[in-house]
């Protein structure tokens, strides 16, 4: 009985620990700059002095354009990213066709490729396009991810043969049914996937820091670090927090709405790799 | 008759159609770009325009003469050996004491270590920016527990840099290695701790002789994305030392490519490093493979 108190105590210790950055954060984004230096987490002899005052300032920046641009562009690369892999994966899974062999094997040495090596290359391409300081820079060669369509390849190779069968004998055309079976048997993976992918371009950072010129066209992460560095922002840091507490709330919230999916995803797929 | 036609037509065009669109992006963002590297790596360029060719020379003055690439090497392989060594002990550590028998809110903990990983490395670094200064949260706890006021300059000073960058990157990394750990412990067949306890194992012989045996593929395998995620680091300590940091100790591979090429404007040299980059990850790769393949061997 003392084991499993001392066991629950030396966890609520650690979990304390992983969560005080979160606490601090959330106190931060509240407090006046006075409070900053004053109070560790929260004044607590003064909690009328807790203002939503840092979140009107984000109004100076362009901090409303920066979180449209973010929801839209993570957005965008994850419809894109499901659609062309789970096509592409079924094709990989379920048919024969000319050229499927040496396909599949390029794009497996290119999974071996670190995706910096790529930055120099992506980079003069842009320039000769004139797509520097556009957004197609960003969504199209994000639109598809050699692990993602080896992940629905790897799925979708248990879709059953009489299930799809019997689909052509009803009539269905080859996209029905991609659309009607392959995507429903594999529904729990693509929650999994779904998450992985707007959390990787919600967060993404160096190609869009290359890529993006004018600040109205910045991503979160590429605004926050901006602001990061100003000293105006030295001391007077709650306006930064409260950026990045709305910055980190919309993933959260997108976590917790599929966490089943993820958790379950995540470590099935880790355990049969 | 028509209609039949186009039926087959339809199903024997499928396919190509749904592969198509994936692979003519795959080949002009990515086949394309890998291969203008490669061979911009073999010359001199300032910004995308201009363009002299070096032959070797780029890879030549990155092996024996570029200081700044050795201490990039060097920090990143530092990082890369000290995160691994640090995190796996304590992600399993964690994974074991929430698999313990009568752990109550079991996902509740789980959700606790975990949610730092949702966090960016980005936006780590802005927060840990804060927590690290002078004034920050980090140094108060340290002074509470010491009983008098103590200022590390955790981001300003050339040797506490690189122990920054760890501790940032811990915090975000611990749980989501649990995750794994955690899956992995739950797939162990229980019959087997159940033999052991017969045979009279205690708890730690049980840890070594059963547990650690059985979970040794995932193991292994989160060696290997630790290794190759170390020396991709760049985010993380990019914002936290908003560069490379004090004395370059914050510069690593990553970093000095995004320097050269996009600061200093030297594609030519920045696909070098890159291609360094792919060099020291087949290396790493091979090793783990000859290490595993001679275990399988055993």
């Amino acid at each position: 009985m003392t084991r499993r108190i001392g066991l629950h105590l030396l966890l609520i210790c650690l979990a304390a620990a992983a969560i005080l950055p979160f606490l601090w954060l959330i106190c931060a984004a509240f407090k006046t700059p006075a409070d900053l230096l004053n109070s560790t987490l929260l004044p607590w002899h003064h909690l009328d002095r807790l203002t939503l005052n840092n979140f009107r300032l984000l109004g100076d920046r362009p901090f409303g354009r920066w979180l449209v641009n973010s929801i839209f562009l993570a957005s965008a690369h994850t419809v894109l990213v499901v659609t062309l892999g789970s096509l592409g994966g079924f094709a990989l899974a379920k048919y024969q066709f000319a050229g499927k062999g040496p396909i599949t094997v390029i794009m497996l040495a290119t999974l071996l490729m670190p995706p910096q090596v790529l930055l120099p290359g992506s980079y003069e391409l842009m320039y000769r396009l004139h797509w520097l300081d556009s957004y197609l820079a960003i969504i199209l060669p994000g639109a598809v991810s050699v692990f993602g369509i080896f992940l629905f390849r790897q799925a979708m190779l248990g879709v059953p043969d009489e299930l799809l069968h019997c689909g052509r004998l009803d009539g269905c055309s080859e996209l029905r049914l991609w659309w009607d079976i392959a995507l429903p048997v594999v529904r729990p993976m693509i929650g999994a996937y779904t998450l992985l992918s707007f959390l990787t371009e919600w967060n993404s950072f160096l190609w869009p820091q290359i890529v993006l010129q004018t600040e109205s066209k910045y991503t979160l992460p590429i605004g926050l670090n901006g602001l990061t560095g100003l000293p105006e922002y030295q001391h007077n840091y709650g306006i930064v927090m409260a950026a990045t507490l709305m910055s980190i709330v919309p993933v959260i919230v997108l976590f917790f709405a599929l966490q089943r999916d993820f958790i379950s995803g995540l470590s099935s797929g880790a355990v049969k790799g | 008759m028509n209609r039949d036609r186009w039926w087959k037509f339809q199903s024997r065009a499928a396919p190509y159609l749904f592969v198509s669109p994936f692979l003519v992006i795959f080949c002009v963002f990515l086949l394309y770009p890998l291969a203008r590297s490669l061979n911009l790596s073999f010359h001199k360029t300032f910004g995308p325009r201009h363009a002299v060719y070096t032959g070797w020379s780029n890879y030549r003055f990155l092996l024996g003469h570029d200081v700044l690439f050795g201490l990039a090497v060097m920090n990143t392989a530092f990082y890369t050996v000290a995160f691994v060594a640090i995190e796996i002990p304590l992600s399993l550590g964690l994974a074991v004491l929430l698999n313990s028998r009568g752990v109550r809110l079991r996902n509740l903990f789980r959700f606790s270590f975990f949610s730092s990983y949702l966090v960016g490395q980005v936006f780590v670094g802005v927060i840990f920016f804060q927590l690290f200064s002078p004034d920050g949260l980090v140094n108060q706890f340290i002074s509470t527990i010491l009983g008098h006021r103590i200022v590390i300059p955790w981001l300003s000073s050339p040797a506490m840099a690189m122990p920054s960058i760890l501790i940032a990157s811990l915090w975000l990394a611990t749980g989501y290695g649990m995750v794994y750990f955690l899956a992995a412990l739950q797939a162990v067949d229980p019959e087997l701790y159940e033999a052991a306890q017969i045979d009279g194992a205690g708890g730690w012989d049980k840890f070594f002789h059963v547990t650690l045996p059985n979970i040794r593929p995932m193991l292994l395998y989160m060696v290997l994305i630790g290794t190759i995620g170390g020396f991709q680091l760049f985010e993380l300590p990019f914002v936290l030392l908003q560069g490379a940091g004090p004395d370059g100790r914050g510069m690593t591979i990553v970093t000095y490519l995004f320097i050269m090429g996009f600061g200093a404007g030297d594609l030519g040299y920045a696909s070098a490093i890159g291609w360094m980059l792919v060099a020291i990850l087949l290396i790493v790769s091979l090793a783990r493979f000859r290490f595993f393949s001679r275990e399988i061997g055993a």
